[in-house]
């Protein structure tokens, strides 16, 4: 018998959390975007687990697509971080207040 | 502790190690100043991760797991990390907002807790065996293929425009654009230069030489360089 549920949804919960907290203070727009990572890590964990409990393989093809969803993301976003600093080297997330009203 | 110690002492093992190797990679991530040491820490909480599918009966994802996220996705952003010259320290001093991290931090630690005390004991919960039961007769691979292929063939295809869009968004954004480009390069202001690195020696362009175009050293060499980056195909 594995390991409950309930073990891998709480770490799910902490890793989500250190995610979203580092997502929340850290000024780095590159340091910010490997925290989005972890987020989705995170609710990659829940899939799976919840895909074991329920005895249900559409956890994990849920997963599968998030993952898909995450390289484009991190495609996309880093092409846009590459031409904000080319724009302006060293430039922080407080730095780029340019479309603000 | 009462549920770990439920299950078999070499799952529960694994499920510790992974588990602890899981966070200080996060913490890392976090907390580290260096965005070299938050990727190699990001690699670190993928490993744990995926560790923890191989537990889950979730090989075929694990393996993925390794493949896209350890060896494009944290490569991708290590290669940024180093084009860019990005990897000194954050300046922590002129901080805008200086209530900022530590509203932050309880405000994270505040939904944690929510989160562990609302759903206490009763985290799965629903129908079962919807689209295929795990424990069907196959492998991993081949059941994950089949939900793939037959009941979520429509979001697969979805799956593929949108990784073209990327591809041709992440085009559009690395390429420099042309129109800067003439602002900044060519402060010499000649209308009918178009195109400055069209070095033909027959140009017939009135006003001034074929070579001549992009070479005088009004630029200086880092226009010219720039120039060739751009129109050198």
């Amino acid at each position: 018998m594995s390991v409950s549920a309930s073990w891998y949804l709480t770490l799910a919960a902490v890793l989500f959390t250190i995610g979203a907290i580092g997502l929340l203070i850290r000024r780095n727009v590159l340091v910010m975007f490997m925290c989005v990572e972890l987020m989705l890590n995170a609710a990659n964990l829940t899939f799976v687990t919840f895909a074991r409990r329920l005895n249900d393989i559409a956890g994990q093809t849920a997963v599968f697509f998030v993952l898909v969803v995450a390289a484009a993301e991190v495609v996309v976003g880093l092409g846009i971080i590459v031409s904000i600093y080319r724009r302006r080297p060293g430039a922080t997330a407080d730095d780029v207040h340019g479309m603000k009203g | 502790m009462t549920c770990v110690l439920a299950a078999t002492i070499p799952d529960a093992i694994t499920f510790v190690i992974a588990a602890a190797i899981c966070v200080l990679g996060a913490l890392g991530v976090v907390l580290a100043r260096n965005p070299v040491h938050s990727a190699l820490m990001l690699v670190m909480t993928l490993f744990g991760v995926a560790v923890l599918f191989v537990e889950e009966d979730a090989q075929f994802l694990a393996a993925v797991q390794v493949i896209v996220y350890a060896g494009a996705i944290v490569v991708l952003f290590l290669f940024v990390i180093m084009l860019l010259g990005v990897d000194q320290k954050e300046a922590i001093q002129r901080d805008p907002l200086p209530a900022q991290r530590p509203v932050a931090i309880c405000v994270g630690i505040l939904g944690l807790v929510e989160v562990l005390l609302l759903a206490r004991g009763r985290w799965p919960s629903g129908a079962r065996s919807v689209s295929g039961a795990i424990g069907s007769p196959g492998d991993n691979v081949g059941l994950i293929g089949r939900s793939i292929f037959t009941t979520y063939l429509l979001a697969f295809e979805v799956t593929s425009a949108l990784l073209v869009v990327a591809v041709v968004g992440a085009v559009v954004l690395a390429r420099r654009p042309r129109r800067a480009l003439g602002q900044n390069g060519a402060p010499t202001g000649e209308p009918g230069d178009s195109e400055p690195g069209d070095s033909e020696p027959g140009d017939s362009e009135p006003g001034g030489g074929g070579p001549g175009d992009s070479e005088p050293g009004g630029g200086g060499p880092v226009d010219d360089l720039a120039d060739l980056e751009v129109t050198g195909p």
